[in-house]
């Protein structure tokens, strides 16, 4: 029990950890698209859950409605209205899966190997700054969004901006011509 | 009046420029020989008018020549030794006039212009009549730079000049073969001749620096000891230049040996023969000679050698002119002849004697080539004595002049050549030369003797020639007769200003300032005594008589040949040797002739065969074995090179286009792994 | 490498995502599955943001990890798009016959 209470924290960790690997290995290994959106749900899932666990409540919030209730969404649609007919063919990977499964080996080694040599010491010694806003303990939600509207605000005329755009673009390319 | 000197010589040029080229072809007869015989016209009265000037002026009273220097000609720049404060060599173009020079400006001009006169009806109907008058033109104008000039290399401009129109003029009659030959001929044995010229020209400018008569002459006569050193050939340096310069003039003069050229040169229209081959260019020889006077003075021997030659000439031409049948062969034998006599007085220093004898020579000589040309015009171009005969009949002036002009050369006493003739002889028998004295008077008992031969069968006796000749028997118009009876009266009159007495010599007082007194040397003039004179005139005169007489008993009246064939007959191997003129001309071919083509067709084989065959050809193997090589290098290593660059680089293009494969999945590969390998160098590099 | 997880976890964790999402981007053949490996790119790199803003006591982290979330939606709309758009012209969704720009 004790053991239990004494790393809680670590073992949710380990286990959103394993749900994440599990879904991003599910995305890229499923034969069937569908399934792997699923698998991919599961890992944004995953990450919300590892993003509370860091002390980034609003974003994880903001993951799960964003990505689990948008993209996925948009994505599983899309999936429906192409691959109704057709099942994937025979060859899962192109022809470079080979050179690309070297790749990831090496980067996993090599950067491996760099971040086993970090230490980092313990992290937010100031829990405040991530619920401080105007001065006042009001919660994360409200210091993120302080942040947003008034440090970063330039950042975020632009991103919407950006959003019109990506919206304009989609809009067009998926007319019916 | 006198600076107008320069003038006189370039009037003929620019009628030679007129007929020549400015109106060659565009003009008429008539405008041509208006131009061509006015230029000349105008040159001796000019001339005239000069010499009147110069008889006035300050400088003959001084007795110096005047002189008239246009430009510098050559430049030539600093002398390597300094001779007498001459310290740079330059020739100028100029023109000297002295008693010398004005007796030959008049001569030429005058017997110049009346044979230019005598021309336009002789060459009437010939074609090329405008290339004749230029050429004559182009020669007076070359003659008078030779006569007028105040320097040796004018002279020699004049010189060559004259050489070149003789050989235009000699082959004139160019489609002929015989005409361009003889011309050839000519200009060749000439040119050896000038060789020794030029050798001479070289010797003064060693010595002087300077070929300016008024620059040399006076120096020599004040320190004869500049030309007294040895020179070489075991010749003091007198005596070196004086043969140089006379070996040339055996070549323009025909003297022995290099006279053949002269009977060979009767090719060309007979008023050639009687300008330049009688009255003119032969005797360009003759005056540089007696120009030189200083010179031949300090080389006595040379001198002496010139004498010999000069009357061995004499005679010599003189026997072979016995035996011939062509009328102008007859003349040209004995103008040789007379030429032998004007450089026999001027090698025993009788320096008046030779112009004398030149200026009366000039005359008759040519009144005697123009009355054949006029014998040869009428008999339609026949020039063989044998077919002529009773011509003085059809030909009465003709007749008369020639006769006049035999009279001359024969010296009957009255006429020009009496006068000048005994002077020579006299020069000879005063000056104790006995043997030379004999010679020149069998000479002229030759002489006498073979023109008078010529003036039977010409015009006595029966005509032997065909009947159309006989038909076509005419006189000259009087553009061809007047000329004769001008150089008639010349041929009487020109030897009353040289009289045997001393005191009443003119022409001997006026070219008196012309020889100069050389420092420790004595002059000619031996004095002698009236008995001596006496005795030389009268034997001079008994035997012209003799000669005229005998030619007249063997050839005279109806004999017509008899004589000849009686020669034939009883000597016949003298008169084949007199006929074919010693057979020098054969000699000559198989020598020289033979020699020289011999080396020429050596040299040419030489040419031929190594030059051109192992020389050139190897070169263009050569040039076209690395060619080839080049070629080969080029295509197979510089292109190789090049393709095998380009091969290099599509392969590696060929391996680099692998990387566009159109494929996402391979771009995302390749960038993330550049991404990672970026990355990793910068980790690395940044470890500490 | 302790038991207790501290940053490095998260970097181990967020690096192992994005070494999936690289290969699933250069490895399938599917286009669909490419789009879902890139969202995956994306989510490891918010981890990574999180994980250290986290660390830093910094705020910027989660204000740049919003950002990346709006452009990961956007560029997800627009993505999709194109695969409409290929579908239509292709009948078909694999990447391998969709090689125009080979060469």
């Amino acid at each position: 029990m004790d053991f239990l209470t004494a790393h809680g924290a670590d073992l949710l960790f380990y286990l959103f950890a394993a749900l994440a690997l599990a879904g991003a290995i599910g995305v890229v290994t499923m034969r069937s698209p569908m399934y792997g959106a699923i698998s991919l749900l599961l890992t944004f899932l995953a990450v919300a859950a590892l993003f509370l666990l860091r002390g980034a409540e609003f974003l994880g919030i903001v993951q799960i409605f964003v990505y689990g209730g948008g993209i996925m969404v948009l994505f599983l649609f899309v999936i429906m209205l192409v691959n109704l007919h057709r099942l994937p063919e025979i060859k899962l990977f192109g022809g470079t899966s080979p050179l690309a499964g070297v790749l990831a080996v090496l980067l996993l080694a090599f950067f491996g190997y760099f971040f086993f040599q970090t230490h980092f010491g313990p992290g937010l010694r100031q829990p405040q700054n991530f619920l401080t806003a105007q001065g006042q303990t009001l919660g994360n939600s409200e210091a993120v969004a302080w942040g947003l509207y008034t440090q970063q605000l330039l950042p975020f005329e632009i991103a919407s901006v950006f959003l019109l755009i990506a919206m304009i673009g989609a809009v067009v390319l998926g007319r019916k011509q | 009046m006198r600076e107008l000197l320069w003038v006189i010589p370039v009037l003929p040029f620019l009628g030679a420029l007129l007929n020549g080229f400015v109106l060659r072809h565009r003009v008429g007869k008539r405008t041509v020989a208006w131009i061509a015989c006015g230029v000349v016209g105008l040159a001796a009265v000019l001339g005239l008018l000069v010499i009147a000037d110069f008889l006035g002026s300050p400088e003959h009273a001084a007795n110096k020549p005047f002189e008239q220097d246009l430009y510098a000609w050559v430049p030539a720049g600093p002398l390597a030794t300094v001779h007498d404060g001459v310290k740079s060599f330059t020739v100028d173009m100029g023109f000297l006039l002295d008693p010398l020079s004005a007796v030959m400006l008049f001569v030429v001009t005058f017997v110049g212009f009346w044979i230019h006169v005598y021309s336009v009806g002789y060459m009437a109907h010939e074609e090329g009549f405008q290339r004749f008058f230029t050429y004559l033109n182009l020669f007076m104008g070359a003659m008078l730079l030779l006569v007028l000039g105040n320097n040796y290399l004018v002279m020699f401009v004049g010189w060559e000049g004259v050489g070149l129109c003789s050989y235009l003029l000699i082959g004139f009659y160019y489609k002929e073969e015989f005409p361009p030959y003889a011309g050839r001929k000519a200009f060749i044995t000439n040119r050896v001749g000038d060789f020794g010229f030029v050798l001479g020209l070289f010797a003064l400018v060693a010595t002087f620096g300077s070929l300016k008569y008024t620059e040399i002459f006076p120096r020599i006569a004040a320190n004869p000891s500049v030309l007294t050193g040895p020179g070489h050939f075991g010749l003091t340096l007198a005596g070196f230049i004086a043969v140089c310069l006379f070996i040339g003039a055996m070549g323009k003069s025909a003297q022995i040996p290099l006279y053949v050229w002269l009977p060979d040169a009767m090719a060309g229209p007979t008023p050639v023969s009687a300008l330049i081959h009688a009255a003119t260019m032969v005797t360009a020889g003759v005056y540089m000679v007696v120009r030189s006077n200083v010179i031949y003075q300090l080389a006595p021997s040379i001198g002496m050698f010139v004498a010999v030659i000069g009357a061995l000439t004499a005679i010599f031409a003189a026997t072979i002119g016995l035996a011939q049948n062509d009328i102008k062969k007859v003349l040209a034998y004995s103008t040789v002849s007379q030429l032998g006599y004007m450089f026999l007085a001027a090698g025993l220093g009788a320096y008046g004697a030779a112009i004398f004898h030149l200026m009366t020579h000039a005359f008759f000589k040519a009144l005697l080539f123009l009355g054949s040309g006029s014998v040869i015009h009428a008999m339609g171009g026949e020039q063989d004595m044998r077919k002529m005969g009773g011509l003085k009949k059809h030909l009465p002036a003709t007749y008369r002049t020639f006769v006049i002009g035999s009279m001359a050369i024969a010296g009957v006493p009255g006429l020009a050549g009496f006068f000048s003739k005994d002077e020579i002889l006299h020069a000879a028998a005063a000056g104790g030369h006995w043997t030379l004295y004999t010679i020149g008077l069998i000479t002229a008992l030759l002489t006498a003797f073979y023109m008078f031969r010529a003036v039977n069968l010409t015009f006595h006796g029966e005509f032997r020639g065909t009947h159309e000749q006989e038909h076509h028997l005419h006189e000259s118009p009087p553009s061809m007769t007047v000329p004769l009876w001008v150089l008639a009266v010349g041929a009487v009159g020109a030897g009353f200003v040289g009289l045997p007495v001393e005191k009443w010599n003119v022409f001997h007082h006026f070219l008196q300032p012309v020889v100069y007194t050389v420092a420790g040397h004595t002059t000619e003039g031996h004095e002698a005594s009236i008995v001596f004179n006496v005795i030389l005139i009268v034997v001079a005169v008994a035997i012209a008589l003799v000669g005229i007489g005998l030619a007249m008993r063997l050839y005279g009246g109806a004999r017509g040949l008899a004589a000849d064939e009686a020669w034939e007959r009883r000597l016949p191997a003298v008169r084949l040797l007199f006929a074919n003129k010693y057979y020098v001309d054969e000699l000559y071919d198989a020598t020289v002739i033979r020699g020289t083509w011999g080396l020429a067709r050596a040299l040419f084989r030489f040419d031929a065969g190594f030059i051109d065959g192992v020389l050139v050809h190897g070169a263009r193997n050569l040039t076209l074995i690395s060619s080839m090589i080049s070629g080969f290098f080029d295509k197979y290593v510089v292109d190789g090179l090049v393709n095998l660059i380009a091969t290099i680089l599509d392969a590696f293009s060929r391996l680099f286009r692998r990387l566009q494969t159109g494929y996402v999945g391979n771009y995302a590969l390749v960038l993330a792994a550049g991404m990672f390998a970026l990355v990793a160098i910068y980790m690395l590099l940044n470890r500490g | 490498m302790t038991f207790a997880v501290t940053t490095t976890h998260y970097l181990v964790l967020s690096f192992l995502l994005f070494t999936i999402g690289v290969f699933g981007i250069a490895a399938r053949k599917n286009m669909i599955t490419v789009l879902m490996s890139i969202e995956l790119v994306l989510n490891s790199v918010n981890l990574n943001l999180i994980a250290f803003s986290y660390q830093l006591s910094d705020l910027t982290g989660q204000i740049f990890a919003v950002f990346t979330i709006t452009v990961a939606a956007g560029e997800a709309a627009v993505g999709l798009g194109i695969l409409i758009s290929l579908f239509r012209l292709r009948e078909t969704t694999t990447l391998d016959r969709a090689a125009e720009l080979k060469g």
